[in-house]
């Protein structure tokens, strides 16, 4: 059954969609914002990362081995994309003793990041508050992080090599 | 606890952990070892600057539906993601839903929709990547509410092929080509006709119109009285969803080989060691007159004789043949780099084959930003 739709209806369906249409959306704005069933966009609005843990605090069984310098983390709709690329960055943080990830069903969209950081940190001389520094949720943020940065580079270099290639085609 | 200094063996010996060895059944140095406390004396720890000065990209050769290029100074993991998100995270238009009012062809209503799935569109850029939106489809159980649609011309492609095959009245009698005796008996790619509505115009007009990319898809065959009579509606997917929305036909990488050549190769051997490798691998040279002079060389006695010499490894497939041979044991040595990615990248046709690589960077970066926004909001 063709659909009904005429431009006018349309229109009145998305009332701010010609928002930006003529001119380029900026790199850093987040793309097509008003775009709300993209899988990408969904992400923003939706809750997909759980930690285990915590859960399992609100059932009052505490998962052994799960205390302030370790944690697993449950992403929902991610695979070993992220998951393999996260445990690379968060591995190269120097206050994680331990991070791996996995998959524990196949055909459960569900990926599991357990990260452990090292509690001794800080711990001589200064006297400092040795879990202040390098809890697993700062680990994981800076993982975010560093990847967001590590894209940014990778973009800026491919665009270099583009611009390159351009200008040896052209010679 | 002052830093333990690595003697200068020992970083050599790291440096050459970089490089896969490659022997005649097995491999060596497979996983990638910097990481912070891995190696005593080496901080390894993340830095921007660090990867920001020693990633490095070159541009093989680019067209606009195929590339190649590689990428040096990354770790496997975040390689595999961008190829792993070109062939399942970036959208591209497919038709999704086929209405079919009449089909007499001898394909069956079911293959004949697969086969329609499966043929790649293009279109204006600018309407296929902003203007055209996700369409959601409607819950199974609960259905579309009565008279109500959920198919706008911001989420919706509708494309037609209607088409009859008739005799053709003036081919020759007896004629026994098909496509010389009748007129459409193959219905091809290219008999899909775009039925704009809506703002559609104003994006997909001209040279942007939606039309296959490969006009020459063979569809279905008819004989005369038989006709195909369907409209279908072509929406935005990615390619975890169903291939057909993938956008590249092919994206992969592979490691640099290595070879290196440890002692001399001379003579009929050097040609024998050429053959085991493809076109432009190896080439011959003449061994100088000072190399025969110099002690211990192993060049001694052999000047103007034929000496393999490595011209250039990126065109080795790594099919380690010259490890079969006993003449060349210990002679050489294969292996692959490890951070050194040479990425080959096929469109389809929606996207130009170097957007595809720098969107699905973006893809990895909007995914990062996404839940670090639900980190900041995880239930504590």
């Amino acid at each position: 059954m063709p659909p009904k739709s005429k431009p006018a209806e349309a229109k009145a369906a998305a009332p701010s969609e010609d928002v930006s249409m003529t001119d380029a959306p900026e790199a850093d704005s987040p793309p097509l914002i008003l775009d709300e069933h993209n899988p990408a966009i969904m992400a923003f609005g939706q809750q997909r990362i759980r930690t285990v843990e915590e859960q399992d605090a609100d059932l009052l069984i505490q998962l052994p081995g799960s205390h302030e310098f370790a944690a697993s983390f449950e992403f929902t709709k991610e695979d070993h994309t992220l998951g393999n690329a996260l445990r690379y960055i968060i591995m190269k943080n120097p206050d994680v003793e331990f991070c791996g990830y996995s998959i524990p069903h196949p055909s459960e969209e569900l990926m599991n990041i357990r990260i452990q950081t090292y509690k001794s940190r800080g711990v001589e001389g200064t006297g400092a508050n040795w879990f202040a520094e390098g809890t697993p949720t700062e680990a994981l943020e800076k993982g975010l992080n560093d990847l967001i940065d590590l894209c940014d580079v990778v973009t800026e270099k491919f665009q270099g090599a583009q611009e390159e290639y351009g200008t040896k085609m052209k010679a | 606890m002052a830093p333990i200094q690595p003697s200068r063996e020992e970083l050599d010996r790291r440096k050459a952990s970089h490089v896969v060895g490659i022997n005649a059944e097995t491999v060596t140095n497979v996983s990638s070892t910097d990481f912070p406390g891995h190696w005593p004396g080496e901080d390894n720890s993340w830095s921007l600057e660090e990867f920001r000065n020693t990633l490095k990209v070159d541009m093989h050769h680019s067209t606009r539906t195929e590339s190649s290029f590689s990428l040096i100074g990354i770790d496997a993991s975040v390689a595999n993601a961008f190829r792993r998100i070109m062939i399942a995270e970036i959208p591209s238009v497919a038709i999704e839903d086929v209405f079919i009012h009449n089909n007499t062809s001898i394909i069956q209503d079911e293959v004949l929709c697969q086969r329609l799935g499966l043929v790649p569109f293009q279109g204006g850029k600018q309407g296929i990547r902003e203007f055209l939106k996700w369409h959601k489809k409607a819950n199974p159980e609960v259905g579309q509410p009565e008279g109500e649609s959920d198919k706008f011309d911001y989420n919706t492609i509708i494309l037609s092929l209607k088409i009859e095959c008739t005799r053709n009245k003036e081919a020759e009698k007896g004629e026994s080509d098909p496509l010389k005796a009748y007129h459409n008996a193959h219905v091809y790619a290219k008999d899909i006709q775009f039925k704009p509505f809506g703002r559609q115009e104003q994006y997909f007009s001209g040279d942007d119109a939606i039309r296959p990319t490969n006009p020459d898809i063979l569809i279905a065959k008819l004989r005369p009285g038989q006709c195909i009579d369907i409209d279908m509606h072509a929406f935005k997917g990615v390619g975890s969803d169903h291939a057909k929305f993938s956008p590249v036909a092919t994206a992969s990488y592979r490691l640099l080989p290595t070879i290196t050549i440890t002692k001399p190769i001379l003579g009929k051997d050097a040609e024998k060691f050429q053959r085991c490798f493809p076109h432009g691998v190896i080439k011959l040279d003449k061994v100088s007159k000072k190399e025969a002079m110099k002690k211990g060389s192993g060049y001694e006695g052999h000047e103007g004789q034929n000496k393999a010499v490595v011209l250039d490894a990126m065109k080795d497939t790594v099919s380690r043949e010259c490890l079969r041979h006993p003449e060349f044991e210990g002679k050489v040595k294969l292996g692959r780099i490890r951070d050194h990615f040479i990425f080959s990248v096929e469109s389809v046709g929606q996207w130009e084959s170097e957007d595809l690589f720098l969107e699905s960077v973006k893809v990895l970066k909007t995914k990062c930003e996404a839940l670090k926004k639900n980190l900041s909001t995880i239930d504590r």
